[in-house]
């Protein structure tokens, strides 16, 4: 009897599989392209001329081409571990404080500000910064490249900065308010109660709002293109350069790889995440 | 300094009873002086980094470093023929592009939720996965796909069918929004529609709706705040795009986006800086009066984000 | 009384936004005592309980600890322990790390740590669970783990907030003889919150009757129902009737036109007072043998006894009798003098003890009350 009814609940139309199946399609089609072009034996990544892995190779060698996009990618990663480690402090405070506020119309204007980066057009919060920064460059007579690491992280930190908040906050509000007040009974100072009674149970959103922010970071090519410079390229950008004429399949391998990363890496969430779930399921 | 040891009325909380009472949220009772420390590194980060770069934005548009205050950079949207053609296309192409959106991501959005719960997890993550690889990239990759000796024209020499020009049509501008920003749109409908309780829709069966009525009376205006959400963020970046216009097109289409790069490119020569700027600054007003309306649709306030 | 005073508020006023939610309230309590804040929602019970915790600084007056004022000392500090009304268990500690907390915190060896832990498991009964996550214990079982945290630390005194709120009745009862247990045991000066009347005068030895904000008696369970000091806590405390009296003499007063025989006196002559007559001291009678003759308007069966309104010229009366009256009857009405209790006048005269609006519309709004601690609670899990 149950048995029937789960199958009454799950039930999908046959036509409706068919209509998501192709929406799978739509939307994997670059990706597909991308990895089986990565195996081109040609030079180009239009037309299949026959299987080989020599783009892995030619990308690992780091000659030309390839080491520019090597290199980009190390400051991809140094850019976003660092924008995402710094914005998640701050992210993270700033959720502590927004929660402690007690005027209602003050922590609605403070997630108003917050939410500025996120409905703004990234073309739009990236040409607000780069003002400013050729303002202030102007001001004190500092040419953009020299600092541009630092504009890019600033950048990067402020488009972070929402998304760690908005996924702090909600895991405070349904934290019981009177664990942090139980920790400062049982003599903890209320910073110490924070880290020891809070802390454990907002970790999940502080974990999130890091990985989000560090994935945010290493894609972002809108805000950076206008708030970097020469000497600081990142990978996005050096895509955004190298995309102007037809480009070799070395970047698609670099691709397939960090695509074969993320694929390994969701599945492991989405494993361990049903594995907690039926563990909780058992109870 | 301890919250605990904090004085005076405005740092303390109702008692824990007295809420209960009038059932409101209870307030976090406190050290002010805590409250303010906690907050103000991000005050301080959203001043400089946020708030002051849009009032340059706002300066950049009146001021020139020569000429001083002049209203030419905005006039000049509204009077050269070029932008305002460049806008009208932006808005043509995104609002296509999201209704687009909007009629293939519902449907899957309803069925998604309708798969078991297993199953939607993973394909949720299915569906997030190509967000998570360089847009420039998969862009690059359609165009090569829709390339005339590409796989899809390749697919149609098969049947028989010549070779069509993809590149350089709207419609390649328009596919290009839509496979970017359609899991935008699908994600905030999902979660409306899975937070929908099972009893609610069962009761409406109860009270005599057949399918289609379900779907019209209590899945729709439920699943509405999703709606609003992902309409918004396909929009916006539809709108604002300049890349996805390059790649697609081959220069043959220029967007709001396009002429905002262009004229920030060339800096301070020929006030691009300054055309740069109003731009951006008329951008900004239009999606906010866009969004606004949007949100008015939905009451909940939770609307814009997901 | 003045012996071992080891808490002491002293005028203490706390307001919130412009409310005052203490009201000038002073109050000891003496070393080793049990003792129960007594009221309902939103009298001032629990923040009481947080000023002495330490959670709440007063906007004016003291709190005294062992002759010392702690005003300014935060709550880690403190030496009381508070159990919350939710228990605020960890939820990322098991049982062991729960009640070992303090302890660690205070920088305790693990070697001390373990036997400590353990003998308290012991006493709450919770030894064999010392392991198991939080999230796995029944809600008496967490209530016991709550318990065993807070007295690791051998606390001078131990809050005790609503605790028993969450459990269910027989659950309840159970606690109740658990805590008093407990309480004897160690010693320590239990501080108690509840609104229910019946669990406070059950376990205390002390109770403080509190209402807007203000304590309106404080006393042994057994003078704060027999010898309530006014109307509020007559009412409050189980079952009154509450009638205008006027007070002709010493030990002889005057209601509804009758004059009775009383045991009080120290009243000026001719003073209204209100007079206290529980239910289950009215005596039906038949109409002729009665000093007060009414008519049977309502009966509810109770188990044990039946629930009677009984109108006496336009006032009703609520009498609990073992025989049951059909309603319609004419019935006399008899009072012994030790039955009767006389109050001076206060603020709450004529608000209470008058059961012609008692109906079925006060138990569902019980019930509506109930019903949304109930949905607050399930929020919270």
């Amino acid at each position: 009897m149950k048995r029937v009814r789960k199958n009454r609940e799950y039930a999908v139309p046959v036509p409706a599989k068919v209509f998501m199946a192709l929406i799978y399609v739509f939307l994997y089609a670059p990706l597909i392209i991308m990895v089986v072009f990565s195996f081109n034996s040609g030079n180009g990544t239009t037309v299949f001329e026959g299987v080989s892995v020599k783009w892995y190779g030619e990308l690992f060698s780091g000659r030309g081409s390839s080491g520019e996009y090597l290199a980009a990618l190390k400051n991809s990663l140094i850019l976003a571990v660092s924008s995402a480690v710094v914005s998640t402090v701050l992210g993270t405070l700033a959720a502590v404080g927004v929660y402690r506020l007690k005027s209602r119309k003050l922590s609605e204007a403070f997630m108003t500000v917050n939410n500025i980066p996120m409905m703004n057009p990234d073309i739009v919060t990236g040409v607000s910064m780069m003002m400013m920064f050729v303002f202030v460059g102007t001001l004190i007579g500092t040419s953009g490249d020299k600092v541009n690491f630092w504009t890019l992280l600033i950048a990067h930190i402020t488009f972070n900065i929402p998304y760690v908040l908005l996924n702090v906050l909600p895991k405070l509000r349904a934290t019981d308010r009177s664990i942090m007040e139980a920790a400062m009974d049982l003599g903890c100072t209320p910073v110490k109660a924070f880290f020891k009674a809070v802390m454990p149970q907002i970790i999940p959103g502080v974990i999130s709002g890091l990985l989000m922010a560090f994935t945010l970071s290493f894609d972002d090519f809108v805000i950076s293109y206008y708030v970097s410079g020469n000497d600081f390229v990142t990978l996005p950008i050096k895509i955004y350069t190298a995309v102007k004429k037809p480009v070799k399949p070395n970047l698609y391998a670099l691709y397939s790889i960090i695509f074969i990363v993320i694929l390994l890496m969701l599945i492991g969430y989405n494993l361990l995440q049903n594995k907690s779930l039926k563990a909780k399921g058992k109870k | 300094m301890p919250e605990s040891v904090n004085k005076g009325p405005s740092s303390s909380a109702p008692a824990g009873e007295k809420i209960r009472k009038t059932a409101k949220p209870k307030k976090k009772k406190a050290g002010t002086f805590g409250t303010a420390l906690a907050n103000t590194p991000f005050v301080v980060w959203s001043a400089a980094f946020i708030i002051i770069p849009l009032l340059f934005v706002l300066y950049y548009s009146f001021f020139d470093p020569e000429k001083g205050f002049s209203i030419e950079y905005i006039k000049v949207f509204f009077t050269e023929p070029m932008y305002m053609k460049a806008f009208g296309l932006s808005a043509l192409y995104s609002v296509i592009a999201t209704l687009i959106s909007l009629v293939i991501a519902y449907p899957f959005a309803y069925f998604l939720s309708k798969v078991s719960p297993a199953s939607q997890r993973l394909q949720m993550v299915l569906i997030m996965l190509p967000m998570w690889m360089n847009m420039l990239l998969r862009t690059y990759s359609w165009n090569q796909i829709l390339q005339d000796n590409g796989l899809i024209n390749k697919l149609l020499g098969v049947f028989g069918i010549s070779s069509v020009h993809f590149l350089g049509t709207p419609g390649a501008v328009i596919l290009g929004m839509v496979y970017n920003y359609l899991p935008y749109m699908i994600l905030p409908i999902y979660t409306a529609m899975s937070k929908i309780d099972r009893p609610l829709l069962e009761a409406s069966e109860d009270l005599g709706c057949n399918g289609f009525q379900k779907l019209r009376r209590v899945i729709f205006p439920l699943s509405l705040s999703g709606v609003i959400s992902g309409v918004i963020m396909v929009f916006v970046p539809s709108i604002s795009t300049f890349y996805i216009s390059q790649k697609m097109s081959l220069g043959k289409v220029t967007l709001i986006g396009d002429i905002i790069e262009q004229q920030i490119k060339l800096h301070y020569a020929e006030g691009g800086l300054n055309r740069g700027a109003a731009m951006s600054l008329v951008l900004m007003i239009i999606i906010l009066i866009a969004t606004f309306i949007m949100n008015r649709f939905s009451d909940e306030d939770e609307g814009v984000l997901m | 009384m003045k012996e071992n005073m080891i808490l002491e508020l002293k005028n203490i006023t706390v307001s919130f936004d412009g409310e005052t939610v203490l009201d000038n309230l002073n109050l000891s309590i003496r070393d080793g005592e049990f003792v129960t804040f007594l009221g309902a929602s939103g009298c001032g019970k629990t923040t009481t309980l947080r000023v002495i915790a330490g959670f709440i600084t007063p906007d004016s007056g003291d709190v005294f600890f062992d002759g010392g004022r702690i005003n300014d000392l935060p709550p880690y500090k403190r030496q009381v322990n508070t159990i919350f009304q939710r228990y605020a268990l960890f939820p990322h500690l098991n049982v062991f790390d729960n009640v070992a907390f303090g302890l660690k915190v205070a920088g305790m060896k693990k070697e001390e740590i373990r036997p400590k832990v353990e003998e308290m498991l012991e006493l709450v009964n919770m030894k064999a669970f010392a392991h198991r996550k939080i999230h796995t214990l029944s809600g008496g079982q967490q209530q016991r783990v709550a318990i065993a945290r807070a007295l690791v630390n051998s606390p001078r005194i131990l809050l005790l907030d609503e605790p028993l709120a969450a459990l269910d009745y027989k659950l309840r009862k159970d606690m109740q003889n658990e805590l008093r247990r407990i309480q004897r045991a160690t010693g320590i000066t239990f501080i108690f919150v509840t609104h229910d009347q019946e669990e406070a005068l059950s376990m205390s030895d002390t109770v403080v009757v509190m209402n807007e904000g203000k304590i309106q008696q404080i006393g042994s369970p057994t003078d704060i129902y027999n010898e309530p000091q006014n109307a509020f806590v007559a009412d409050f405390i189980g079952e009154s009737n509450i009638i205008d009296g006027v007070m002709l003499e010493d030990y002889k007063v005057r209601l509804d036109g009758r004059d009775f025989e009383c045991l009080d006196k120290g009243f000026a002559p001719k003073e209204p007072v209100d007079v206290v007559i529980r239910p289950e001291d009215v005596d039906i009678v038949p109409l002729e043998k009665g000093k007060l003759e009414g008519e049977v308007t309502a009966i509810t069966f109770k188990g044990d006894y039946y629930e009677m309104i009984v109108d006496v010229c336009g006032f009703k009366w609520m009498v609990q009798a073992t025989d049951e009256t059909k309603v319609g009857t004419k019935v006399g009405l008899i009072i012994e003098p030790d039955a009767i209790h006389i109050m001076k006048k206060s603020k709450y005269s004529g608000m209470f003890g008058d059961y012609s609006t008692f109906s079925d519309e006060m138990d569902q709004m019980d019930a509506e009350e109930e019903a949304l601690e109930q949905m607050e609670e399930s929020d919270n899990a």
